[in-house]
């Protein structure tokens, strides 16, 4: 019985998706291995993280899309509340309140709007799919700009831009006008010397650094000089795995979480880049298709939005690390060390997977 | 959005909705590629830079001194060398809980004194933080044992081998081999002039004086250097490859340091200076500036009070009198004056003078008085050197004008350096009418001239001047530099490169007139001479000439007595000599500083180094005294 539901529940993963997420996952165990220093016990760690992950995919691809739906307002009310929480009275960690402790365990209820916005967007703009107006589009945006602000405010910038980008592609994908966006451009444009004011110190130092990594060689920009070193350093073949002077003697900082990529290209060189740019490229086709085959508004605008903050995540932390972009922290996904972060995109894989094969069962 | 009609149409929804992916996807390929390109240009177009980059991120290179190469006499007697001793150090960066306390809690477990905190807070003053210094130096067994066992509750203190320069002979060569110390500021930056300074990495010292300076790079040798690989925090990981550094060449002199103790033995109590040269090579068989001081108290910085005794010591034993030490050369000028009458065809040598005990310029009544009251009376050429007769050279000097006397002694090398191998020499002073007028505006006087027939006066010559301008009248004329390197021999080969004896100038001199002045000073160290007690039973002709420097100067009419005079305004001793007087292998100027007379205190001491190099013989505790002083005759 239990072999039947297995096949049964397995017919809703997408093997396409699911073979390229693994082959990445692979990848990234394999560099993972090498920037902890060889660290068995983190690896382990690791691969229970994506066992974890990779049972909330399945579980999540087995629940239908208009199940899904329901747990859109309850999930980022609950989120909202937990962020206003950790405003009043959240931990302090390096200078940020990011982490709410519930005594059993610490969460990151940023981490939980990372789907829960685009979820809660999808629904709520799934409801109005009959006539979508410019007060929906309003409303969506006081969806979204509710908890940035928040996580904007922890100061949280890099989880902030990117809730937000999932946001606006779940409007763009509705089809908010292109004059909008185009407003919405000029406006953020003109918005930008206030948002600088806004900035902390830390944060106005990350963009200069950007322009400039050698003014701050020890301090901010010694990140970005070690990484582009590590790069660079790599050449076309790489230095061949476990044998990145850059990564095994210290001079990348935070090389198995955020700066992971620098270890890849390290090791790997242009080659291994190439290998991973092209599984992300994979990922992202596959995702866009499945969006572009859903059957319901709110199943494309989740397949559509999940994959497009997949990608995102992708180019920004693959472009802080090779220093054309500012350094946020954020991970590159499915490689860099860390739970939380897997278990988000996975489950936001396995929402994809739950719209790409509820499709047929919707129609018959 | 308002203008647009209710979307019903779900394929044209759908369609809508495709564009709108395809402009996500097109945007993520762009973006993808602009990942690729940078990738492309960071990996492939900048990869020698980055390549480079990260090569000089993980490999230091660690410097490895060389060892510093020996100074041995020309019998392989040691004069200078390195040992190997456990010094306790520390890395101040390391050090945890501050550095005070540590040195604090070291001083419970090793003796630490507080002159070694005076010098280790020196150092730390002059370093860079990350550097490791010494705080105590030649730890014993037990104190590496104590500390051994408590290394764990010392962070940045280690103990480490090392080699550390040694002098055995201490005082008696300390004025030839110098010392090595510190290296400096002012050291770095000649030594970055020189474009040198990556050959002293690592290096902590460098010689500051003596041949420790002037061999310097001899010495040194070639750091090697290990590429080691580091972490961000600068720890060494691993070796990666090891260029060993090749050791300092070693240096052999001409010096004869049993010689050289026959001398200082000679000296007794007595402060001077004597040199011993080859003639034929100037090669400087001794080389002695007496009072000498430890230079191994030099080596890691002089403490203060140490350095306060030298300074202020009244025996002033940090000066080179050899050739740092100017004097009238006195008497010991007359063998000179004497050639330059022959050659300059001033005088024959069968000229003679009635010596009436004084000499007086036409048409003035100042009386330039004869050491001997009285006079000599009949005076010639040969006799005006055996007794040392002034009038006879008062009236010479007159004679011949201080320009000629000048550019004849300039040949003998006085009134200028030497160029002996160490450094601090000073050129003397050999005068002139144009010197004179340079120096003072002031006309030359005839009485000037006078004077310097007698070397006083103007004339100031060094141990050295006199030792070289001696041994170039036993070589015939031929002045050779003087040198205290033999040879340097590589100390990875075992090549020996030996220094070529180097000719200075020649002076092209009657045969038949060197050998008169010879003759007559082979007859001063014979009955009847001026140093005749110092000659006495030499199985050798000895030739030589004594000399008085003065060094108060005696009111006209008025009598010097040596025993009312105060001992160290009694008059200076000279003596210069060669020997074998008709094929000189050895010659000697002697300064015995207050010895009175020439005769009696600095021969006997060029007697002994004479008996020793060329005879072996050691003098039975023949040292001069103070007692011997007022023997036999004058000058």
């Amino acid at each position: 019985m239990i072999r039947r539901w297995l096949a049964r529940s397995a017919r809703h993963v997408d093997g396409v998706l699911l073979a390229l997420v693994g082959a990445v996952l692979l990848l990234g165990l394999g560099i993972l291995y090498s920037a902890s220093g060889q660290d068995t016990a983190r690896v382990v760690n690791q691969m229970l993280n994506i066992l974890l992950a990779l049972a909330i995919m399945w579980a999540v691809a087995n629940v239908p899309p208009q199940h899904l739906m329901r747990f859109a307002l309850p999930t980022y009310l609950v989120g909202l509340l937990l962020l206003v929480a950790v405003a009043l009275f959240g931990e302090v960690s390096k200078g940020a309140r990011r982490w709410l402790d519930l005594g059993i365990t610490r969460i990151q209820p940023s981490e939980l709007m990372k789907i829960g916005v685009p979820l809660m967007l999808a629904w709520y703009l799934d409801k109005h799919e009959k006539g979508l107006r410019l007060r929906d589009f309003v409303v969506a945006a006081v969806i979204l700009a509710l908890p940035v602000a928040l996580i904007a405010k922890q100061p949280d910038l890099g989880t902030a831009l990117l809730i937000s980008a999932s946001g606006f592609y779940v409007l763009f994908l509705a089809g908010i006008g292109w004059r909008v966006i185009l407003g919405l451009a000029v406006a953020g444009a003109a918005m930008l010397p206030v948002v600088w004011s806004l900035l902390h110190d830390y944060q106005r130092q990350r963009v200069l650094t950007l322009l400039d990594p050698s003014q701050d060689p020890l301090g901010a920009g010694y990140h970005i000089i070690q990484s582009t070193i590590a790069l660079g350093s790599g050449g076309l073949l790489g230095k061949g795995w476990l044998h990145g002077t850059q990564a095994h003697l210290d001079f990348l900082p935070e090389r198995h979480t955020d700066f992971i990529f620098a270890v890849l290209g390290e090791e790997f060189g242009l080659m291994g880049i190439l290998v991973l740019v092209a599984l992300y490229f994979a990922i992202l086709a596959r995702g866009l298709l499945i969006a572009g085959n859903a059957p319901s508004l709110f199943g494309r605008l989740m397949a559509g939005s999940i994959t497009l903050t997949f990608g995102t995540y992708a180019v920004v932390n693959m472009g802080m690390v090779s220093g054309i972009l500012p350094v946020v922290g954020v991970p590159l996904p499915l490689v860099s060390y860390g739970g939380t972060a897997m278990v988000t995109l996975l489950m936001g894989f396995g929402i994809l997977m739950s719209v790409a094969t509820h499709r047929r069962l919707v129609k018959t | 959005m308002s203008r647009r009609p209710e979307i019903r149409d779900h394929q044209r929804e759908l369609y809508y909705f495709r564009i709108r992916l395809a402009v996500a996807a097109s945007i993520a390929l762009v973006l993808f590629f602009v990942l690729l390109a940078r990738a492309f240009w960071l990996q492939v177009l900048q990869y020698e830079h980055y390549h480079t980059l990260a090569e000089e991120n993980r490999i230091s290179i660690v410097p490895i001194v060389p060892n510093r190469g020996l100074i041995l006499d020309r019998n392989g007697a040691v004069l200078a060398h390195n040992y190997s001793a456990y010094t306790l150090e520390i890395t101040p960066s390391k050090v945890e809980g501050g550095l005070d306390k540590t040195i604090d809690a070291l001083a419970e477990l090793i003796e630490i004194t507080p002159r070694d905190r005076k010098r280790f807070r020196k150092l730390l003053e002059e370093s860079k933080n990350f550097e490791t210094l010494p705080i105590r130096t030649r730890l014993n067994d037990v104190e590496i044992a104590r500390f051994a066992a408590n290394r764990y509750r010392f962070p940045g203190v280690d103990i480490h081998a090392r080699l550390f320069r040694h002098y055995p002979q201490g005082e008696i060569t300390s004025h030839v081999v110098g010392y090595i110390g510190r290296i400096n500021d002012a050291d770095l930056k000649r030594l970055e002039e020189m474009e040198l300074l990556p050959n002293y990495r690592g290096s902590d010292y460098i010689g500051k004086a003596g041949l420790e300076q002037s061999y310097e790079q001899a010495l040194h040798g070639t750091t090697g250097f290990e590429r080691v690989e580091t972490d961000a925090a600068g720890r060494a990981v691993r070796t990666l490859s090891r260029t060993p550094p090749i050791s300092g060449n070693n240096l052999t002199l001409h010096l004869d340091l049993k010689l050289q103790q026959v001398a200082e033995q000679a000296f007794g109590s007595f402060r001077g200076a004597l040199i011993a040269l080859d003639p034929r090579t100037g090669g400087v068989l001794a080389f002695l500036s007496k009072p000498g001081y430890d230079t191994n108290l030099f080596i890691d910085g002089i403490d203060p009070m140490n350095w306060q005794a030298l300074n202020d010591s009244p025996d002033k034993p940090l000066i080179n009198r050899a050739m740092h030490g100017m004097y009238p050369p006195g008497s010991t000028f007359k063998p000179f004056m004497a050639l330059a009458a022959l050659e300059l065809k001033k005088r024959s040598p069968s000229y003679t003078i009635a010596d009436p005990g004084y000499f007086s310029l036409p048409g003035s009544s100042h009386r330039y008085r004869d050491w001997k009251p009285g006079g000599h009376g009949m005076v010639n050429l040969h006799k005006s050197i055996v007794v040392s007769c002034d009038t006879y050279y008062y009236g010479l000097a007159v004679d011949m004008g201080i320009d000629a006397i000048h550019d004849f002694m300039a040949h003998f090398g006085f009134g200028r350096k030497t160029g002996i191998d160490i450094e601090g020499e000073r050129a003397g002073l050999l005068p002139s009418q144009e010197w004179k007028w340079k120096r003072f505006k002031q006309k030359w006087f005839v009485g000037d001239t006078v004077s310097v027939g007698i070397g006083q006066g103007y004339m100031l010559a060094t141990p050295l001047q006199l030792a070289v301008a001696v041994a170039t009248l036993a070589n015939g004329g031929r002045e050779m530099r003087p040198h205290l390197v033999r040879e340097i021999q590589n100390a990875k080969t075992g090549a020996v490169t030996p220094v070529k004896p180097e000719l200075i100038s020649e002076l092209p001199v009657n045969p038949e007139n060197l050998e008169r002045v010879k003759a007559a000073m082979v007859d001063v160290t014979r009955p009847g001479g001026t140093a005749a007690r110092a000659g006495a039973g030499a199985p050798y002709t000895m030739a030589g000439k004594t000399g008085t420097a003065q060094v108060i100067g005696m009111k006209q009419g008025e009598k010097y007595v040596e025993s009312r005079v105060a001992e160290r305004h009694r008059d200076h001793a000279l003596f210069i000599a060669f020997a074998p007087a008709e094929d000189p292998r050895i010659a000697v100027a002697v300064l015995v500083e207050n010895g009175g007379h020439g005769g009696s205190t600095a021969a006997p001491i060029a007697r002994a180094v004479f008996d020793y190099y060329l005879l072996g013989k050691r003098p039975a505790g023949a040292a001069a005294t103070e007692e011997g002083a007022q023997e036999n005759g004058d000058d």
